[in-house]
């Protein structure tokens, strides 16, 4: 593996905001640093949650970290977040939430009532996902070495019985499902910043994607094939890693991705592409042609499901990438997230 | 959504791209400069070349303000930024070009407080509440966005915010197109016109252009059907033997101009004897500096910079591209050591750059997908 190790090998100098962003960089760090020394080898492609085998019994088992700034925006808080982004984790890897761990890093000088705030939200957030909170710790940097609070979760799940999802099943054919509109986290959190003079009507969307991947688990069982919830990098950063594992191609059409008249107004004046922008309470799935009526009637048919759409397929050109195709007969090719118009959204 | 779906609409982009067919006489070759990074942002975003027919050139002109600033202003730029209790503020555009030793990104990363801000008087407010600290605002761009500067700069001095400077950098479009003209490998039939620059300094400033060089221009807005329809002029224009300036902006660009933004510019800045494009080198009366009665808001006076030229990297033929001579794809380092992700010249960054449009909708694309017609989509 050694050639395979120094090829790959991460050589940028210094870690930048990019290498968190989800996109291009990030896969490089994890490719050519975290995997090849922690794994031992080039890891199977990278899912948003490992299986493990427990004396018999397979466990899913993932970790994520949140950072956003600002802690409160419309829609929702760190706090939700980090426990809708394990259980989303776990519930697109085809596994339903057990148990989460948390982890606090707080910043000497942080308001009480503020962690109490989103240790309220977390509680709430778990008894919406159905998932209990088991244990945790709490460290306290200086004030000035963290800005307010980090929190870290990690889950474990059990399978979701007859669904087993991995870029090998995905087949030409396949029909790519959305489950709702896209951007609208992103684009809440850089308004709430403040430091743009725009407004708008726009609420995050993070909540639990689970009962709409039990829903489709219930409907089509093996006939999902893949899913991935689009945070960071959005959209086109995970039908791209997609495309890449899967060695097939991802095709789009542009007219029909569900994007609010506010979320697309944003992005045109700030140059920004809609495709790239996080969700946190979506999810892409990609289901054997056959089911996919069947599969979106299902969605569609469960609550915060109703906007669910089709948006493409798979096919096996152009090998590798992913092509939007517009209205009137043009195409592009979209590519990863480059760089990080957006820092520390989750 | 008002002001672009009308815009995109595909019956009428099919329409106008049948009547640019039926108008382009297929025994000659037209080359059009669209002068604007924006445009070529657009015709790339919206796939247009595919609706064009074959003998109807797009040309990438200079109007990129990132791509048109030499390394060595960037370096000076910089170098503010590495001064004690400096705040270094630019558009996020800038915020990945390379200097010598790095981005202001990678200055950012390496502890250097670099913010990105979103026009320059956020710099100033940022000033306000730092009144410990110097914010420098890193000014660029043509007519666009040297309206603000100055309103900024003018604000600046009524409300005695002495903690605030601008290094100045904005740069005027007449001369651009000028040194464009008149540069001995360069044959262009007509121009398509930049759009947001000519919402400030109106359509007037380009008659020299129909009747001294004899080539048509059209001011274009930034959707499909706006730059279309601008080609359907031009060769109308072409067809009749006709030479002049044509607003096909009129939503939004006036023909005399904004002439409160043109008093706020000509309050704050002159015009520098000479300043240095990449690509085009230096050509006189091309830039704007601050007036001697703003002088303490200059961050150019209040700092020791070290204007030093620093040549692009020998490779690199950002200035052969930067004048249309070659296509991004020509450059020895496209593709290569030169992409959006690791980007050798400015070029490469700016959403307006001609190399990232080309690279990240038609290069990928054409490697990808060699018969991209015969791909049926089903969906």
């Amino acid at each position: 593996m050694a050639s395979v190790v120094s090829k790959n090998r991460f050589r940028d100098p210094q870690v930048e905001m990019a290498h968190g962003a989800g996109g291009k960089a990030s896969r490089r760090l994890i490719d050519g640093l975290f995997a090849p020394i922690l794994f031992g080898s080039a890891p199977a492609p990278l899912g948003d949650a490992a299986h493990v085998d427990v004396n018999g019994t397979c466990v899913a088992v993932t970790t994520d970290s949140f950072v956003v700034k600002p802690l409160r925006f419309p829609g929702g808080s760190i706090g939700e977040l980090a426990v809708n982004g394990t259980v989303n984790d776990l519930a697109v890897s085809g596994a339903r939430a057990q148990a989460l761990v948390v982890s606090y890093v707080l910043e000497a000088g942080l308001p009480t009532d503020l962690l109490e705030a989103e240790v309220r939200a977390m509680a709430a957030a778990a008894r919406t996902a159905g998932v209990v909170i088991v244990g945790g710790d709490t460290k306290v940097v200086e004030h000035g070495k963290a800005d307010q609070m980090y929190i870290t979760t990690s889950g474990i799940g059990h399978l979701i019985p007859g669904v087993s999802v991995s870029p090998a099943a995905v087949r030409c054919g396949d029909k790519i499902l959305l489950s709702g509109p896209i951007g609208d986290h992103g684009i809440t959190i850089l308004l709430a910043r403040g430091e743009l003079d725009l407004d708008a009507d726009l609420r995050s969307d993070t909540r639990s994607v689970l009962p709409l991947v039990e829903a489709l688990a219930e409907t089509v069982g093996a006939g999902i094939h893949w899913m991935r919830d689009p945070t960071r990098g959005g959209v086109a950063t995970s039908l791209n890693e997609l495309a890449h594992d899967c060695g097939l191609g991802v095709l789009l059409s542009e007219d029909s991705i569900p994007i609010r008249d506010e979320v697309r107004g944003a992005c045109e004046l700030l140059g920004l592409d809609p495709l790239h922008i996080a969700n946190e309470g979506q999810f892409l799935a990609v289901v054997a042609a056959e089911q996919a009526e069947a599969a979106l009637e299902a969605l569609r048919a469960t609550p915060g499901g109703r906007e669910a759409v089709l948006i493409g397929e798979i096919s096996e050109q152009p090998a590798g990438a992913v092509l939007v195709t517009t209205l009137y007969g043009g195409s592009r090719i979209v590519d990863m997230l480059v760089g990080d118009p957006l820092p520390r959204i989750c | 959504m008002r002001f672009v779906d009308e815009f995109r609409e595909p019956d009428l982009i099919t329409r106008t791209a049948d009547e640019i067919r039926r108008l382009a006489n297929p025994k000659r070759h037209y080359r059009f400069m669209e002068v604007c990074g924006g445009h070529t942002h657009s015709i790339y975003r919206f796939g247009l070349k595919d609706l064009l027919p074959s003998n109807i050139e797009l040309v990438h002109g200079p109007g990129c303000p990132v791509c048109v600033l030499p390394m060595g202003r960037i370096d000076d730029g910089l170098s503010m930024a590495e001064q004690p209790g400096v705040i270094f503020t630019a558009f996020g555009d800038m915020m990945r070009v390379p200097g010598t030793r790095g981005s202001p990104l990678e200055y950012k990363a390496r502890g250097m407080d670099v913010r990105i801000v979103y026009s320059p008087s956020d710099a100033l407010k940022l000033a306000r509440n730092n009144p410990e600290k110097h914010v420098m605002f890193f000014a660029i761009g043509f007519e666009t966005t040297a309206p603000s500067t100055a309103l900024t700069l003018i604000r600046a001095k009524a409300q005695g915010v002495r903690n605030f400077s601008v290094f100045c950098n904005h740069v005027t479009i007449i001369p651009a197109i000028r040194a464009i003209l008149d540069s001995p490998d360069m044959r262009i039939d007509a121009f398509i016109g930049p759009g947001h620059v000519s919402t400030v300094i109106g359509c007037r400033p380009y008659a020299w252009i129909a009747i001294n060089e004899e080539k048509p221009i059209v001011v274009a807005g930034f959707e499909p059907l706006d730059i279309l329809q601008s080609i359907v002029m031009l060769l109308r224009q072409l067809n009749q033997d006709q030479r002049k300036v044509e607003n096909q902006y009129k939503r939004a660009v006036p023909w005399e101009g904004n002439r409160a933004a043109l008093r706020a510019m000509a309050e704050v800045f002159e015009l520098r004897p000479y300043f240095e494009w990449r690509g085009l080198g230096f050509i006189s009366q091309s830039a704007l500096r601050i007036r001697e009665s703003y002088a303490e808001w200059d961050a150019e006076r209040r700092f020791s910079v070290p204007g030093v030229r620093v040549t692009d990297p020998k490779a690199a033929q950002c200035g052969e591209v930067l004048k249309g001579v070659l296509k991004p794809a020509q450059c020895k380092l496209f593709g290569k050591e030169c992409t959006p992700e690791h980007p050798i010249g400015a070029l490469m960054v700016s959403s307006e750059g001609s190399c990232a449009a080309y690279y990240n909708y038609e290069y990928r694309k054409a490697q990808v997908l060699p018969g991209l017609s015969q791909i049926p989509l089903g969906v």
